[in-house]
């Protein structure tokens, strides 16, 4: 097993070096400039050392090893200092934001919270509703609560998350006004009441993307149980006179789980990139906004940064699914 | 099970029966098959004659006549400009199907091409399979943004604003979504060159071209054939989630994203009208869902016949 994660993290390395190329690569088409929004009176000269201060007119493979140097050396050295009050990367250049004027790092961290707090918080919700309703389903093949279910997950699938959202916001923050539509990331949760506030708006986006989450799962839970309850060794269970109750929770539901656990794993990074639109419509001022709105403004370190970060969250979850399954399932070995 | 009738000799085929027929006998006993199949065939022909049929352009603009409610005159209502809104739900319709129809043509081909020469040739199995891991490592929507952003203006000069647009996101969606046909693909593939019949072509000395197209390829056709359904799906569903991005066709060029994305402005006065659009996308998109659940059923020789 050791050896097997070792392999696989030393082949995630060209992945990833590689993914950070290609990321690189069509951002250098980007025909923006980022000097174009400052003012006109500048002379030429300055322009000129400004263009040299941020590194623009060297050549594309000093740029990406700088990225990469920045990227990979100087910000963990600063988060280490930040972390024991040490001054290792004391002088060093990070990498800035062109829309901020700020580290990038500085203002991930700022974004982080509010996508944790929404797109985790779904996840875990969506999680917990398509587990039961996968069991369910499984045990009660064909009746009507089966039938109800593959619509539900069927519909799921197929409404876009910009009009269950939009939906969402017609019915229950317009027509009942019970939620609020935008999500205000200033609110501070000191007492009770604000705490109800902070409730109440992270309500709507998490139900849009639980949707999403409860849609997939809950077919793929299905599925597996059903691949399950036919094993002789749940004959053998009901045989030894076992309560239905232990078999179904004890047995074949550990066992089902799984394929499961792994597919969990496999949708962290999806979840993220899902909440793109999501957070977009809440106005959840998370990674997914910042990312469109580094777009929008040409922020090239920012958007190179972003994408590379969820680039690594797919690859980790990918090894991490991996490795649960073999941890999981006595039957796979890697060695 | 008493009355089963006498087993019939089997006749020999003369009646020009297909497998095609075996396939659509299958496919018409899933109920919601059938049903998404027909809703899937309304909306096409919806998109595409009721324009003919239908008085009013879809960028004509009665500026007097703006923001009513629906009436004979305008079924669905008419926009802040006094446009015709069901003129501009079937001009979008034909955009967005035509997207999502190019878009899943494109991943389709590329997808069985690279499965298929994957699992074929056992050379380049490990580069192409090496490929289709890192495509699915990237963050995908974010890099069709930046494609989208980067590549607008270059084809929008030499190709026009509708043409370069419908040439870039079809281009943009069909290279980032060809990575599941090919794993399926190429898995069928490695499969079916276990089997005795393409042993016995080889033993005849059959070229590795007419190989893959007389053996091989009929046999993979129907996972390429599902994936393919499927693929529309996701193509309509990521051509509505870039124009509701405001990333997509121009403005005066109405889609069903864009249309959806233009109503969330007048979300609190008019809020009829982003569900339109919405119940369009995502009715089409989840009759294409049942038909593939159906076809899934209908090609699978397992299954059919029972």
């Amino acid at each position: 097993m050791l050896t097997f994660i070792i392999r696989r993290l030393l082949t995630a390395i060209p992945t990833l070096v590689l993914i950070s190329l290609i990321i690189f690569l069509l951002l250098d088409l980007a025909p923006g400039d980022p000097l174009a929004d400052q003012p006109l009176s500048i002379p030429p000269e300055v322009r000129q050392k400004m263009r040299d201060a941020l590194g623009l007119d060297s050549p594309a493979y000093i740029r990406y090893l700088l990225w990469a140097k920045q990227f990979f050396w100087v910000e963990p050295l600063y988060f280490i200092d930040w972390l024991v009050g040490t001054n290792f990367a004391d002088g060093m250049q990070r990498i800035v934001s062109w829309q901020f004027r700020a580290p990038v790092f500085d203002i991930i961290v700022q974004r982080v919270p509010q996508t944790l707090w929404v797109v985790g918080l779904a996840y875990l919700v969506g999680v917990m509703i398509a587990l039961p309703i996968g069991i369910i389903s499984a045990y009660k093949q064909y009746s009507w609560f089966d039938q109800v279910g593959t619509f539900v997950s069927m519909i799921g699938f197929s409404v876009p998350p910009f009009f269950s959202g939009v939906l969402m916001i017609v019915f229950f923050a317009i027509m009942l006004p019970w939620f609020p539509s935008i999500y205000d990331t200033t609110l501070v949760v000191n007492d009770f009441e604000s705490l109800g506030q902070q409730i109440r708006q992270m309500t709507l986006p998490v139900m849009v993307l639980a949707l999403q989450t409860t849609a997939q799962l809950s077919r793929f839970m299905r599925a597996s149980m059903l691949d399950n309850l036919n094993h002789d060794y749940v004959r053998t269970a009901r045989a030894k006179g076992m309560t239905e109750k232990v078999v179904v929770l004890v047995h074949v539901l550990r066992n089902s789980l799984i394929p499961v656990v792994t597919v969990i794993a496999l949708g962290i990074p999806s979840i993220f990139g899902g909440a793109i639109i999501t957070e977009q419509i809440f106005k959840v001022n998370g990674l997914g906004q910042l990312l469109i709105t580094a777009i929008y403004a040409n922020d090239l370190p920012m958007v190179q940064t972003l994408a590379f970060i969820f680039a690594v969250l797919i690859v980790a979850c990918n090894l991490i699914a991996d490795m649960l399954y073999g941890l999981l399932d006595p039957r796979i070995r890697y060695d | 099970m008493t009355d089963v009738p006498a087993v019939v000799p089997a006749k020999p085929d003369t009646s020009g029966r297909s497998q095609w027929w075996d396939v659509w006998d299958q496919f018409k006993t899933h109920k919601g098959a059938l049903f998404g199949a027909a809703v899937f065939l309304f909306i096409v022909l919806a998109v595409t004659i009721g324009p003919l049929l239908w008085p009013l352009e879809p960028t004509y603009i009665d500026i007097r006549s703006r923001n009513i409610g629906p009436s004979m005159a305008h079924p669905f209502g008419t926009d802040q400009l006094g446009r015709d809104i069901l003129a501009r739900m079937m001009a979008g319709g034909q955009v967005s199907i035509a997207v999502g129809l190019t878009a899943m043509l494109i991943s389709v081909v590329l997808g069985a091409f690279i499965g298929v020469v994957a699992g074929f040739f056992r050379r380049l199995d490990g580069f192409l399979m090496g490929l289709t891991n890192l495509f699915l490592a990237l963050p995908l929507l974010p890099l069709l943004l930046v494609m989208v952003m980067l590549f607008r203006e270059t084809l929008a000069r030499s190709f026009g604003p509708e043409m370069g647009t419908f040439i870039l996101i079809v281009s943009a969606i069909g290279i980032t979504s060809w990575m599941q046909t090919a794993r399926i693909v190429r898995g069928e593939v490695l499969a079916l060159k276990e089997r005795e019949f393409v042993l016995a072509a080889r033993s005849i000395g059959t070229p590795s071209r007419r190989m893959i197209i007389r053996h091989i390829l009929p046999n993979v056709l129907s996972p390429i054939m599902v994936s393919a359904t499927l693929g529309i799906a996701t193509a309509i569903i990521t051509e509505s989630a870039l124009s509701f991005l405001g990333l997509g066709f121009p403005p005066d060029f109405p889609t069903w994203g864009r249309l959806l994305f233009d109503a969330i402005d007048y979300l609190q006065q008019y809020p009829e009208r982003v569900f339109w659009p919405g119940l369009a996308i995502s009715l089409t998109v989840l009759s294409v869902n049942y038909i593939g659940d159906g076809l899934r059923d209908a090609l699978d020789p397992r299954i059919r016949g029972r």
